[in-house]
Order: structure tokens, then C-alpha cells, then sequence
């Protein structure tokens, strides 16, 4: 069972049929006990970081996805999931992440539109994740205003480029990231989600 | 860099797809889910939904379509037609469209923009403006109720004025192409969208595979939206991207 955190960010709908469409049984909980038994956990979020924060907080969930994280299953942030991720964001003054992955979510500068919105090409900078095993580089759907700078570049999976490198997909261990949204990216953003979701090693006889 | 985005269009009246679709292989050619799941497959990048449903019963069948097509498609859609509140936002963001767009509604209420990307984000709100040329000024006319009545405002000051107020994205139709299959309004599309900073949706007269790449390369639109000429299949969606890519257009 894969645990889709709801912690009142945003629509869920999509990465939950996005997850059941691939095969396995999705349920949307902000039940502790219920992530912590889930073969997967995807932390997904649209919306303000500081907002995000303070829900998840509020609800300890916090303390649940760090948890759940030492516990070895995989994780995936997507979206401001992602972000959440990592140490701190500068969007609408300083604000504390979850610290799964060292680095900053800083805001896009420049001449040039914001938020990065469309489809745009990713290049994989680590071919031999399992995320990318068969998979070929194309493009995927982003939505953002801000965007992550880990600090180690081991963490870095995959870029897109938007006037600069901009973070695609990140990863540590079992923790992993989506800046944009696979369950609006077509085919590639499928299997993309589905590649993490055989970590998780829970297919249910179909 | 991103890339043009290719959007078909759908018109749904009380659930069902109206404007006749030429689909051979569909089971139900009137179910705009099924409709919608083959755009995805065929590499549409997005969709939009108008409803133009003119009774309550019509607008409440649409959120169940909007909820099904939510979960079979894996492409970001669109949902416009007769919405003029932000509970009407809400009611639809919630069930799974991931923007939506609004026409008569903002030009009535304009502070409609700005409530709604206030409280939903910038990249969930499309205006869509219909213009027509006035011969008198020089420049064109925004439009609404699906084109029946003039407003006396300037679209390029109106479009300019959206952005200021919030909006993501602008569906710009072109009532003096559309319908002709004579190319999109190149004018029209280019002068909007080298004035704006957010992306520009060209709408109306789309009727050969060179017609992508003109509004695309000349007239400067982020993504091109045709109805007819894909629901008839006189044109599907990779013809038009590969025609994009040999011009070297960058698509998905």
C-alpha cells in the first residue's frame, strides 16, 4: 500500500489515481500509524512552503515523514513535496524544511517568466538511479516559482533548463524528489512515478 | 527551455461533447472522458473543457466529468464556461481540473482575477478574451458571451490589465480567424503576447499542419489551441509536431 500524505496542501486526486492506475493500492491518509505501515510514502503539495510547514507541524506529520524516512521505505516529495524536503526556503521570509536533503529552496531570478510553467526536457545526471533504469530523457509538466539548490551534488538526479540548471529530480537512499508533477507528465512522468513505486515492492496481484 | 504546447479543445454541454467529433475508434464519441484520454495518448500536452451547459443540472454533471477525466488522464486540463465565483473554482480545482478559465465572469467582475490567483495560485487562472478588430480604432475589441456582445474595451489594454490582476495564462481567441481555417491571427496573437510576461494560448483558425509553426515562430504563442480540425481528424496531433520539429520548434 502506498500512503499518499494529506495534510491539507492541495489536490490529491491526481497522484492517487496516478498511483492506482500503475497498479497499487493508494490511500490518502494523514493517519500516523497508516504511513508508517505503507510500503511507499509520497509527500505531494501545491502552495505556499511556510503554509506547508506549519500544516504539517500542527499535525506532527512532521516528525511522521522524518520518521518514516529513517525507516528505509522509499519517500517521494513532489512539487512543493520536494521542497519541503530540504533545509530551508526563502519563500516569504526564511522558513525551516524537514531536512531529509542539506540545500535551499531559493526563488527563480531574472528576465524571464515566472512561475516556469509547461513542459520541459529533463536531463539525468545519475543514469544509474533506479528511478531512470530503461527510461529515456523527455519532457515532463512543471508548475513553480522557486526552486531547490542541494548542497551535494550526489543528491542531484536530474535537471531541466530554464534559463539556468534548475533541480528536476533528487534523491539520497530511499529519499526522493519530483520538482515537477508525474502525475500530469504523460507517459514519461508515469513511468517515472512508476519506477519509484517498485522500490516499494508492494504491487498488488492485479 | 519549454516547450509549445499543442491543445485541443472540447465543448461539453450537460456532460457530453457537442460539435461533431470524428473519432473512429472511440466506443462513445459524445463521453469527453474517453475523448480526453485519446488526446493524452495521441500527445495532446493539455486540455481545455468549456461547458457550455446553460442549466444548474448541466454544471453539476460537468464536476463529474471533471472528476473522472481527472483520473484518467495524465496531462494538466482546463475547465472554462460559465464560471463567475470563486466557489465555482474551488468546487472544480477540488475535483481535479488543473486550471481554470474565465471570460465574461472577469470582464463583469474583474477583481475575479485576483481573488481567485490569491487563493488558488497565479497558474490556475486563465482569462480567456475574445477580440475581433475594430476597423474604427485600429486595434482590437474584447468580446463576451461567446462573442455576442462588444465590451468597448481595448484587448491588448485588457490583457495587460489581467496580468496585472493575477492571471497565469491568457486564452486569446480570435473571432475574425476562427472558423476560417485560415491560419491563426497572427497580428492579434503577436501583439499580445510581446506585450505580456505570461504565456499566451492562440485560439481560432487553425486549418493546416504550417499553421502551428507560423503562430509559434512569427506571432510568438506559447501553445495553440484548435477544436474542429483534430475532433475531425483532418489533422492529428503528432502530424503537428513533427511539423514542428522539423522546423525546429521544440515540443514535447
Amino acid at each position: 500500500m502506498i500512503a499518499i500524505i494529506d495534510y491539507g496542501m492541495g489536490n490529491l486526486h491526481s497522484v492517487s489515481k496516478a498511483v492506482e492506475r500503475l497498479g497499487y493500492e493508494a490511500v490518502l491518509t494523514s493517519d500516523p500509524q497508516t504511513i508508517l505501515e505503507a510500503d511507499g510514502a509520497i509527500l505531494p503539495g501545491v502552495g505556499a512552503f511556510g503554509d506547508a510547514m506549519d500544516n504539517l507541524r500542527q499535525t506532527k506529520l512532521d516528525d511522521v515523514v522524518k520518521f518514516y524516512a529513517a525507516s528505509g521505505k522509499p519517500l517521494l516529495g513532489i512539487c512543493l513535496g520536494m521542497q519541503l524536503l530540504f533545509s530551508e526556503s526563502e519563500e516569504h521570509g526564511a522558513n525551516d524544511g524537514l531536512n531529509l536533503l542539506p540545500g535551499k529552496v531559493i526563488r527563480f531570478k531574472g528576465d524571464f517568466k515566472v512561475p516556469h510553467m509547461g513542459w520541459n526536457k529533463l536531463s539525468f545526471l545519475q543514469e544509474q538511479s533506479p528511478l531512470f533504469n530503461g527510461l529515456t530523457e523527455g519532457h515532463v509538466y512543471f508548475v513553480h516559482s522557486f526552486h531547490a539548490k542541494p548542497e551535494q551534488s550526489s543528491d542531484l538526479l536530474a535537471t531541466t533548463d530554464y534559463n539556468q540548471q534548475v533541480t528536476a529530480i533528487v534523491g539520497r537512499s530511499n529519499v526522493y524528489g519530483m520538482q515537477f508533477h508525474p502525475e500530469k507528465s504523460g507517459e514519461l512522468g508515469m513511468q517515472l512515478l512508476g519506477k519509484f513505486l517498485e522500490l516499494a515492492k508492494s504491487k498488488q496481484p492485479q | 527551455m519549454l516547450a509549445k504546447r499543442i491543445i485541443p479543445c472540447l465543448d461539453v454541454k450537460d456532460g457530453r461533447v457537442v460539435k461533431g467529433v470524428n473519432f473512429v475508434n472511440l466506443r462513445d464519441a459524445g463521453d469527453p472522458v474517453e475523448l480526453a484520454a485519446t488526446y493524452d495518448k495521441e500527445g495532446a500536452d493539455e486540455l481545455v473543457f468549456l461547458d457550455i451547459s446553460a442549466s444548474v443540472e448541466g454544471r453539476a454533471t460537468m464536476i463529474e466529468v471533471v472528476k473522472q477525466t481527472a483520473g484518467e488522464i495524465t496531462i494538466p486540463f482546463t475547465v472554462g464556461g460559465g464560471i463567475s465565483h470563486v466557489d465555482d473554482m474551488k468546487r472544480l480545482l477540488r475535483a481535479g481540473a488543473d486550471k481554470i478559465g474565465i471570460n465574461t465572469a472577469a470582464v463583469k467582475n474583474p477583481s475575479l482575477v485576483q481573488e481567485g490567483s490569491r487563493k488558488f495560485g497565479s497558474q490556475c487562472i486563465v482569462v480567456a478574451i475574445d477580440a475581433k478588430f475594430n476597423a474604427e480604432w485600429g486595434e482590437w475589441e474584447v468580446y463576451t458571451h461567446g462573442g455576442r456582445q462588444t465590451t468597448g474595451i481595448k484587448a491588448l489594454e485588457w490583457a495587460r490589465e489581467v496580468e496585472r490582476l493575477g492571471a497565469g495564462e491568457i486564452l486569446l481567441t480570435s473571432m475574425d480567424a476562427d472558423g476560417t481555417k485560415d491560419g491563426f491571427d497572427l497580428k492579434l496573437t503577436q501583439a499580445v503576447s510581446d506585450s505580456l510576461g505570461i504565456p499566451v494560448i492562440a485560439s481560432g483558425g487553425a486549418g493546416r499542419v504550417e499553421h502551428f509553426s507560423d503562430v509559434f515562430q512569427q506571432a510568438h504563442a506559447d501553445a495553440a489551441l484548435a477544436a474542429t480540425i483534430f475532433h475531425y481528424k483532418e489533422m492529428t496531433i503528432r502530424e503537428v509536431k513533427d511539423d514542428l520539429r522539423r522546423k525546429g520548434v521544440e515540443v514535447r
